[in-house]
């Protein structure tokens, strides 16, 4: 028997929020954690050893800069995507996915030759405390990229069907995926400069 | 207003915002880099990117997340997670780090 999950599509009168909405917001919340967690020991190791190396001269920041302008544009792209279902325009919505898309694949295919130059230099996570971090942070990361494409081609493809028969619910789902992709793109705005800036 | 509630017209204004909105982010990431190439001292780089990054991720969860008119159920959920991540991050400058140091090299 299908179980009734209420205001999935219209705001619950306690909270002003769809339920889904709520959850994602506290789904973040536990992601700030995570990540908040591997940042803390970042500073830890930062702290606890007297030779780190500077990022810049480590790792490759042009290319880490083009991957910050994907991402920022994907999160563009994923806001408009939503912007339109909100506009009654199908097309326009598939458009500005596909494009999300196209940068989450741009975004890992960078992410893929920065790694294999490192693994072809033999460096490794077992190199050093920079490295171990560095690779534990985006490789997490990296892997919240690939968890938003699985959701977001889903809701590209076959999980569009839904437009046609609950738009108003279908458009909470765009919007609650897109909150995901926007604090994957939030966590990168701060990996950025921490690791490869500073 | 909450983003449930929008019309029609009010989204095509925010569409103008979102893309103003990415050309700041751009210029913010030209500013960031910029500085790296500066070789400021040490704890003034981190002061300016964090700044940086800080202005940067404001923009994204106040206009693509609709944090700037957002319901305070939501509001309430963030201010906790913001005490505890500020918590986390502190936890690191309250160890002893002579202790921290020997147990990194051992």
């Amino acid at each position: 028997m299908a179980v009734h999950i209420p205001y999935i599509d219209k705001p619950n009168p306690v909270t002003g929020v769809t339920n889904a909405k709520l959850g994602v917001w506290l789904f973040l919340a536990s992601e700030v954690m995570l990540f908040g967690a591997l940042f803390s020991a970042l500073i830890t190791l930062r702290l606890g050893v007297s030779d780190w190396p500077h990022g810049y001269d480590v790792l490759n920041v042009p290319l880490a800069t083009l991957n910050t302008v994907v991402l920022i544009f994907s999160s563009v792209t994923v806001v408009m995507a939503w912007a339109s279902l909100k506009m009654h325009n199908l097309k326009q919505f598939k458009t500005y996915m596909s494009l999300t898309l196209l940068m989450s694949f741009i975004f890992l295919g960078i992410k893929a030759v920065e790694y294999g130059t490192k693994f072809s230099h033999g460096i490794s996570p077992a190199t050093s405390n920079f490295y171990a971090i560095y690779f534990v942070i985006t490789g997490l990361h990296g892997l919240h990229i690939l968890g938003g494409i699985i959701v977001n081609a889903y809701l590209l493809g076959p999980g569009s069907h839904m437009w046609k028969s609950e738009p108003e619910r279908f458009t909470g789902r765009i919007e609650c995926a897109g909150l995901y992709w926007h604090f994957v793109d939030l966590v990168w705005i701060f990996l950025f400069p921490i690791l490869y800036l500073l | 207003m909450a983003s449930e509630h929008m019309s029609v017209e009010e989204v095509k204004k925010h569409t103008k915002v979102y893309w103003m909105i990415f050309g700041s982010l751009l210029v913010l990431t030209a500013v960031t880099v910029g500085i790296s190439y500066i070789h400021l001292p040490f704890t003034f780089a981190v002061i300016l990117a964090l700044v940086v990054a800080s202005t940067k991720a404001s923009l994204v969860a106040l206009y693509f997340m609709h944090l700037i008119s957002e319901k305070t159920a939501i509001y309430l959920t963030l201010a906790l997670t913001a005490v505890l991540f500020v918590i986390l991050i502190v936890v690191p400058w309250m160890i002893p780090m002579g202790a921290m140091r020997s147990w990194l090299v051992s």
